[in-house]
């Protein structure tokens, strides 16, 4: 195994190869946030299941209950928590993904791994979360009686990849500037809670009459609107609207992959 | 087929200075509002990356080969750049020039516990640290027992490492790390770290590791004893450059002497008293070199303006590693001495009969006062002096402090 190292550096299928080969390292990563977030507390795991539940209780309390938000005939609480789940998920991954190189400044300096691994590391651990918190998801369905056809949970995993990218592409692209401007730490939550509202999670697209097509813009509506047809029924999946989103998104992850790549080997100098 | 070849490796950063003071808040606050074109026009540049920065060249036209199997040790003063060019090595900075072909996997170990977390138990952190530093789970897992054993923490192996003692931390730290088994292992003075038990230890485990299994080892320190146990050749860094790569007897006397300039010594004013030390110097020459067991001899020289009695004359050796002095002496101390300090010059002698501590890096302290009652002067480090080894007539081993600190004159029957 011969190694050369060089000023310059290109992008090439080495460096595919290369996350490949520290695989276990990425897999170590997530099972140390996993553990870690969890010691010392006396409920543990059941901390992933509080936070989606009871933020789903005050909003179909408030937006449901008080302010009544249409949602074409679909109970608030499980219109809510499918956007939620999503949105939780895209929103934590871009937030940790950002963070992740400044987190673990210590070993970013002192050993050499592909710094890739860090970012695709704490999404990872989203997933779990994602999957813990859908468990509520499932009891909220059979409360409701809604049973999704099979074509609409085939499709699930494919809405999961398109965050996916967008999530990465989007922390990638921040993780490198945050590593020079601290800047990123202090505004990304800001802008999140912003987006939030930007993103149908608590309302219908239809909400906003003829400016729905200004939503569209942002590749999460996209997503959130095709989870909620697949599992609640309701409007057919937009295919369309779906397509773009997705090309979008894998755009969003080269993008963010060629600009970190490029950025990567400074970090332990500027750090 | 050399294992490493570095041609021409060089370093740059870029250093940023303050443009024009703006140092406190306060400062910035007013700029900002006494001024805010400006303000912002310097921000922008800043960030754009269009102002000027000083370029500082960490390490140039570096340029040595390495083959299997050797132990090479990388030498230097403080800021020469041996940890840069062993980031480079590590590739955890890209060089600004040159090129480097290692022939094989490369196993770093810059600091210990890199990447031990607090939260988790010792069998976690063995895992996440060996991970990191680039070993298999299967081959963790078959070290899993040797790693325990060597580190003694086997009755804590499940307790949050944030509950050890430092010395427990790092024994762990260490056991993980020497475990690795990479073709080329890069060192950086790890072991500067740990009680003198656990530095013999790791010794003893570097050695094992050097001998026994034919690893190629690039080893950086500053304990020259330790350099010279284990590395055959070496290379000597001044100020980002190679200065000479050789046989390691060679290279260390070469940076011993180098070094030892630290005894040049800049001229003390004692107002108080209207004199000025002009001149410590010892055994007789700014290069004069101290052996365990042989006679040391410091000479002072003080000018005076007037006369100054009932003065003391304290002289302190303190050891690098430790606090606090190892050996005082003052000549208010010690009956039937009665210095005082003329007008004029006056030129004050000690003689050690026999300097009985190991070899190592000493400080040398100065102090001038009337005992117990008032301090002229007070200064534990004035200047370092290398103590350098020797081998006394009726011994086997040489002066090193894991030896013993202290050489006392002894006889068996």
């Amino acid at each position: 195994m011969v190694t050369i190292i060089r000023p310059k550096k290109i992008i090439s299928f080495e460096d595919f190869k290369e996350i490949w080969q520290y695989r276990e390292l990425l897999f170590f990563f997530a099972w140390r946030d996993l553990k870690v977030r969890y010691k010392q507390t006396a409920i543990g795991v059941a901390w992933a299941l509080f936070q989606p539940f009871f933020t789903m209780v005050v909003f179909s309390v408030f937006f449901g209950g008080l302010i009544k938000i249409p949602t074409d005939g679909i109970p608030y609480p499980i219109f809510v928590f499918v956007g939620l789940l999503i949105w939780q998920f895209f929103s934590t991954s871009l937030t940790d993904a950002s963070n992740s190189l400044i987190v673990n400044q210590s070993i970013v300096t002192k050993v050499y791994f592909p710094r890739l691994l860090l970012p695709i590391s704490t999404i990872l651990v989203k997933f779990v979360d994602f999957f813990i918190a859908s468990i509520i998801l499932v009891g909220l369905m059979i409360y409701y009686q809604y049973i999704p056809n099979l074509s609409g949970l085939l499709i699930l995993p494919l809405l999961l990849i398109i965050s996916f990218f967008a999530a990465l592409g989007g922390g990638l692209i921040l993780a490198s500037i945050n590593v020079k401007y601290r800047d990123v730490r202090y505004a990304l939550p800001f802008f999140i809670q912003i987006l939030m509202f930007l993103t149908p999670v608590i309302y219908p697209p239809s909400i906003a009459g003829k400016y729905a097509w200004i939503l569209s813009i942002n590749p999460m509506t996209g997503v959130i609107k095709a989870a909620r047809s697949a599992l609640l029924g309701g409007a057919p999946i937009n295919w369309e609207l779906l397509g773009i989103s997705g090309v979008a998104c894998f755009i969003l992850l080269i993008v963010g992959f060629i600009y970190f790549k490029k950025t990567e080997r400074y970090f332990a100098d500027i750090i | 087929m050399p294992v490493i070849e570095a041609n021409n490796i060089g370093k740059k950063y870029n250093i940023n200075h303050r443009q024009g003071g703006y140092i406190t808040l306060r400062d910035v606050l007013t700029n900002v509002f006494s001024n805010p074109f400006k303000f912002l026009k310097q921000k922008v540049k800043t960030v754009a990356g269009l102002t000027k920065n000083e370029e500082f060249w960490a390490l140039k036209d570096i340029s040595f080969n390495v083959e299997k199997g050797e132990v090479i040790g990388i030498i230097g003063r403080n800021g020469a750049g041996k940890s840069t060019l062993l980031k480079i090595l590590s590739q955890i900075t890209p060089p600004t020039t040159g090129e480097i072909k290692i022939n094989g996997r490369v196993g770093s170990l810059l600091e210990v516990g890199t990447g031990f977390h607090p939260e988790l138990s010792g069998r976690e952190n063995i895992f996440l640290n060996g991970a990191i530093l680039g070993m298999k789970k299967s081959e963790i897992v078959k070290k899993f027992d040797e790693i325990v054993e060597f580190a003694g923490i086997e009755k804590f192996l499940d307790t949050p490492v944030k509950y050890y003692s430092s010395g427990m931390y790092v024994r762990l730290a260490f056991s993980v790390a020497a475990h690795m088994e990479p073709d080329v292992l890069i060192i950086d003075e790890v072991l500067a770290v740990g009680d003198a038990d656990f530095q013999k230890k790791c010794l003893g485990k570097m050695d094992e590791i050097t001998k026994k299994e034919g690893r190629t080892i690039l080893f950086v320190s500053h304990n020259m004893e330790a350099i010279k146990q284990l590395c055959k050749r070496c290379i000597l860094l001044d100020k980002g450059e190679v200065k000479m790569i050789g046989e390691t007897k060679e290279i260390v006397e070469n940076y011993l002497n180098v070094s030892s300039i630290q005894q040049v010594f800049t001229p003390i004013k004692i107002k108080e008293i209207d004199a000025v030390v002009t001149k410590i110097v010892i055994n007789e020459s700014e290069s004069g070199r101290v052996f365990p067991g042989k006679p040391m001899k410091i000479d002072i020289e003080i000018e005076a303006e007037h006369e100054v009695d009932n003065i003391g004359i304290q002289i302190m050796i303190s050891h690098d590693d430790t606090s606090g002095c190892v050996f005082v002496t003052n000549t208010n101390t010690i009956k039937g001495l009665d210095f005082i300090i003329k007008t004029g010059s006056n030129h004050f002698v000690c003689f050690i009969n026999s300097f009985n501590l190991c070899s190592g890096r000493y400080r040398f302290g100065f102090a001038i006062d009337i005992p117990f009652v008032k301090l002229y002067y007070y200064d534990t480090n004035l200047f370092s002096f290398d103590v350098l080894e020797t081998i006394f007539e009726n011994s086997k081993l040489p002066t090193l402090p894991i030896y013993g600190h202290v050489y006392l004159d002894h006889n068996w029957q």
